[in-house]
């Protein structure tokens, strides 16, 4: 049994060590919104926060965050959050939405430490986050967007 | 009978197929080197042997003098990450967002990625991408750039930091780095007691 911290609840699971948490999140516990894109690590759409930072689960061993705390889209919270929510939909970033999970955390995160981020750091930050709608010229207006509400 | 050997008879014994042997999977011993007379020729030929290991994509590829790590075979490595302020990413997309403490298999396709706690990028001032054999050496021995390590600090951390020994160690789908970290740490031994000698390009 595998116990770990989601998104403010604990919780525990019965599977292999070596499952990946992507597949514990969709598969065993129900929480699809985080997606999976390519397993391997390359797009980004299966991104979640393990202990504040964010975290391909595709290629993570369930058994490796034993103890730990991990957000996923469906609970996080914070400013942040808030403002790129707000910013997301205030421009409708998503096209198709797939990926949008994996670059809302990954933008989350980025603003969690970076409060004013420039458009290098915006795309250092996404670098890894492939959107196949080529909404990126949207993602890094919403980002900037939520950082000036942030900043008020 | 087992119970009348001493320890340093087993030590001995265990030792001894590597000290008898001059090629370690692909890596020549310390000894196969005995056969050079001079000191410092010796030595030189010492670090060539190291450059094996050195120069290796599993070493390289985290040792590059741009901001970005390569991968596979110095290849572009993919997504386009940046080293940040100390070899660890930038915010948002720090090294251990996809890398983890070990080695993970790809729950789908063939191949793996790589893991170690830590990982990073070596310094800048370690860049070894496209150096000359003379340079590298230089590098190494330059306590401005080698952060601030003395030759015996060299040793211990080419014979035993564990991210030098994930070369070793890299996971399905990349070749290791010749020989093992054992032969490594013994030849960087060697080098440094017969002078630590360069080669000249």
């Amino acid at each position: 049994m595998i116990s770990f911290d989601l998104n403010g609840k604990k919780v525990s699971v019965d599977v292999a060590e070596d499952t990946p948490l992507l597949w514990v999140l969709r598969d065993e516990l129900k929480m699809t919104g985080t997606k999976f894109g390519c397993g391997i690590a390359q797009c980004g759409a299966c991104t979640v926060m393990l202990n504040g930072m964010t975290r391909r689960s595709c290629v993570t061993p369930v058994s490796a965050v034993e103890g730990s705390s991990v957000e996923t889209i469906e609970g996080l919270e914070g400013d942040e959050a808030k403002a790129v929510q707000d910013a997301w939909t205030g421009i409708d970033v998503p096209q198709c939405g797939w990926c949008q999970s994996g670059q809302v955390m990954s933008a989350t995160a980025l603003l969690r430490e970076m409060p004013k981020p420039t458009d290098e750091d915006i795309d250092n930050a996404m670098a890894g986050n492939i959107c196949r709608c080529a909404t990126y010229v949207r993602i890094r207006k919403a980002i900037h967007d939520a950082a000036d509400k942030l900043e008020g | 009978m087992w119970k009348h050997l001493t320890l340093p008879f087993l030590v001995a014994a265990l030792a001894a197929p590597m000290a008898s042997a001059e090629t370690v999977e692909g890596l020549r011993t310390p000894d196969a080197f005995d056969t050079i007379a001079d000191d410092t020729e010796r030595s030189v030929a010492l670090f060539e042997e190291m450059l094996l290991v050195i120069e290796h994509p599993r070493c390289l590829n985290c040792h590059p003098v741009g901001d970005a790590p390569l991968q596979g075979n110095l290849a572009a490595h993919q997504p386009p990450v940046v080293r940040g302020a100390n070899g660890f990413g930038r915010p948002g997309m720090r090294c251990s967002t996809c890398h983890g403490a070990e080695n993970v298999a790809y729950a789908g396709p063939k191949g793996s990625i790589p893991g170690h706690e830590p990982w990073h990028l070596a310094p800048l001032s370690m860049g070894w991408v496209g150096k000359s054999a003379a340079e590298i050496c230089a590098q190494l021995k330059d306590e401005e750039r080698n952060g601030g390590r003395s030759l015996a600090e060299l040793h211990t951390h080419n014979a035993e930091d564990g991210l030098v020994g994930w070369g070793w160690n890299p996971g399905a789908g990349r070749e290791p780095a010749p020989g093992t970290q054992e032969v490594f740490g013994a030849l960087t031994k060697a080098w440094i007691d017969t002078g630590a000698a360069c080669p000249e390009a």
